[in-house]
């Protein structure tokens, strides 16, 4: 194309003081650039990340159908034999199920510990600064560190944790030794590194709640409390959502805290700790070194991942749909304004509700604005309508 | 504060500083209540949390192995023996503690910086140029962020093992060089952040497309680049999965200086403290110069998240 430019401007040679040529070419090229330049910009992620990110995942699946092992490479095409036989060891199952333990403990307190911090935060602070970077603090330390720290708070014998447990009276909990505690313990090395992150996202959407929605709120008769569920709980669903969605993909592929707990590093004797990543290390590089099961255990534990999102997605998205806390308020607001209109129509005036905005706090992001004023003959049924959908 | 930032941008900087004055006199709402003693006093307790570790860690350090093994605080101060355990690991050869906090900086160095520039490349292009199929690659993007590619594990291995790269740092560093999420990150950013106008006034100026990225886009996106950049080099720094697998501890990495600790010191507690809080020290001191920037990108980043 560029050879052929120079040629081009040859026709309208004419006589005119047009310079010639070099515009041609110049534009062509110019033009070029607006075509090609955005590919050629966005295709060093697109290329990096195929060799490095999406290769590997597809080619999972091909090495999940071979006998492949660490030492003697690629061997005999099994089918889904791998799968079978990882389906078939029960230490896979408990890996699945310590996982889960493990998720629960970490996400759902994560989650409440991170929005009471954020609402602390957020308020009239002096050193704002400070107490923000105060909570992010344990994010720059690595899960390792943090595991070798905690592995020494948590010790069965003379650990930190046990004295402050007997100092209320309580006997000591064996942190190594004892299934569930375990998955506490480490549980709370998550916790302990993301609880800072999450809180400041947190902080991050309260600020964004339209002030308005608690000068009504205030105007309502509502307290802090009852600001905090009804207003800003509502409000910062969305990024809830969010926040439940990444630590779910996160809290499913625990690894560093199980390798550094113990002496062992593999979950403990009767593997009580083993996360199913730990476990796909061991497969893969630990006992076995069985390529090709280890690539039948990630794509498992991929599909439940997906799965669990799925299900979160689904979840949360039928509270959004639902959003039952922001209901109350709005139906008591709704029973005052109709109050006030009713006694208006019965004087026989036109309504004149005293706090316009009041229903705010019930929006919910995309649904319409409650109308301003209700008409005094609009139902007597709404109210009980609301009911039904909190008692649910 | 990124309206604020546009303000500036469009209104000149005296607007955006009268526009962030009015929004901070709003009378009522949360962040305007003033906190009582017992916020204070909570947020004491939730910082006292959040730094006893590091703080136990020196205590133990400073001990020795066995009145750690008989008390749970086996001090309330720590001092100066710490040094010395500081001076075992440091110097002790099985540990190659110099190596790997060389390797750990040239990591986290070269990955924040290429993933700052590719994605501020690929999301100046998504966020502001067009292009066909713009809207579908982005949706891609998007969608990876939620893929756990970390369980490519096994091939990436094998082919890292394939061109020789076993335990050569090259093999962490190469795929850290871009994330979905800096892409996702800077497009959000960009499209906010850069009006239509500055670009084209450098195209009318006969800037080329790449001239125009360079002083136009590039100087825009700087406050976000420099919160993916320290982003980016904390999960590198604090990595740990795929380099345990990928490296040795002849050439390793500071999360594999605690490994090597726990597997050749296991009982010496005080030593493998040491060593911890070493291998936290780096970050902790960037922190301390850096953590204002980073509490403010977290949170400009959540809320378009």
């Amino acid at each position: 194309m560029a050879l052929l430019s120079p040629t081009k401007p040859a026709h309208a040679r004419g006589g005119t003081d047009r310079p010639p040529r070099r515009v041609g070419f110049s534009q062509r090229l110019g033009r070029l650039d607006v075509k090609v330049s955005p590919y050629l910009y966005i295709s060093p992620f697109f290329l990096l990340f195929a060799v490095v990110g999406l290769f590997p995942l597809a080619y999972t699946a091909v090495v999940s159908v071979y006998e492949w092992n660490l030492l003697g490479g690629q061997g005999e095409f099994v089918g889904m034999q791998n799968y079978i036989d990882v389906l078939g060891q029960p230490t896979f199952w408990k890996s699945v199920v310590n996982t889960f333990s493990i998720f629960l403990f970490s996400s759902v307190p994560q989650v409440i510990m991170a929005i009471t911090i954020a609402a602390l935060l957020d308020q009239n602070l002096r050193a704002a600064t400070f107490w923000r970077m105060g909570v992010l603090v344990p994010f720059i330390v690595a899960p390792v560190a943090i595991s070798m720290i905690f592995g020494r708070l948590f010790a069965d014998q003379y650990g930190f944790i046990n004295e402050l447990l007997g100092i209320i009276g309580v006997d000591p909990v064996a942190w190594h030794g004892d299934r569930l505690a375990s998955h506490f313990a480490i549980a709370t090395m998550v916790n302990y590194r993301w609880t800072g992150y999450n809180t400041l996202i947190f902080l991050a959407a309260m600020q964004a709640v339209p002030r308005d929605l608690y000068e009504a709120a205030v105007i309502d008769g509502a307290g802090r409390v009852r600001q905090f569920f009804s207003v800003t709980v509502p409000q910062i669903r969305a990024t809830v959502i969010f926040v439940v969605i990444t630590s779910t993909v996160g809290g499913m592929q625990i690894f560093d805290e199980v390798r550094m707990y113990d002496a062992g590093g593999l979950g403990g004797p009767d593997r009580d700790w083993m996360t199913t990543v730990v476990y796909l290390y061991d497969v893969a590089w630990g006992n076995q070194k069985n390529f090709g099961r280890a690539a039948a255990v990630a794509w498992l534990l991929f599909l439940i991942i997906v799965a669990v999102g799925m299900v979160n997605f689904l979840m949360t998205q039928r509270i959004a749909t639902a959003g039952p806390k922001g209901a109350k308020v709005s139906r008591r607001h709704t029973k005052r304004l109709m109050a006030e209109a009713r006694a208006a129509a019965a004087r026989g005036e036109t309504p004149t509700p005293s706090a316009t905005p009041g229903g705010a706090p019930g929006i919910q992001p995309g649904s319409p604005p409650p109308p301003p004023s209700i008409p005094p003959t609009s139902s007597t049924g709404s109210p009980d309508t609301n009911h039904g959908e909190d008692a649910r | 504060m990124s309206s604020v930032a546009v303000t500036a941008q469009t209104a000149g900087r005296g607007a955006a500083r009268a526009a962030a004055k009015r929004r901070r006199r709003v009378p009522i709402g949360g962040s305007a209540r003033r906190a009582g003693r017992l916020t204070y006093f909570l947020l004491a307790a939730v910082l006292l949390i959040s730094i006893f570790p590091l703080y136990y860690t020196l205590l133990l350090g400073s001990s020795d192995p066995v009145s750690i093994a008989q008390n749970p605080v086996p001090q309330w101060l720590p001092d100066l023996s710490l040094f010395q355990q500081f001076q075992t690991v440091i110097t002790d050869s099985n540990i190659n503690f110099w190596k790997a906090l060389w390797n750990s900086t040239l990591i986290g160095v070269l990955s924040s910086v290429s993933v700052v520039f590719f994605s501020t490349l690929a999301g100046y292009s998504f966020a502001k140029l067009n292009f066909r199929g713009r809207g579908p690659l982005l949706v891609f993007v998007i969608a990876t962020m939620a893929v756990p590619v970390q369980l490519g594990i096994i091939p990436l291995y094998i082919l890292m093992s394939e061109i020789g790269w076993y335990g050569q740092v090259q093999a962490v560093i190469v795929p850290g060089l871009v994330t979905a999420f800096g892409v996702f990150w800077m497009t959000q950013y960009l499209s906010e952040a850069l009006p239509y106008e500055l670009i084209e006034a450098a195209r009318v100026d006969g800037a080329s497309m790449f001239r125009t990225f360079w002083s136009v886009a590039m100087p825009a996106a700087l406050p976000a680049a420099a919160m993916l950049g320290l982003f980016q080099f904390v999960q590198q720094w604090t990595n740990f999965f795929w380099p345990s697998i990928i490296l040795t501890s002849e050439n390793p990495t500071l999360p594999l200086v605690v490994q090597s600790l726990r597997d050749n010191y296991f009982v010496d507690y005080s030593l493998v403290m040491g060593g911890v809080f070493l291998v936290t020290l780096p970050l902790l001191v960037l922190f301390f110069f850096i953590g204002r920037q980073l509490v403010a990108g977290i949170m400009a980043g959540a809320v378009k998240g």
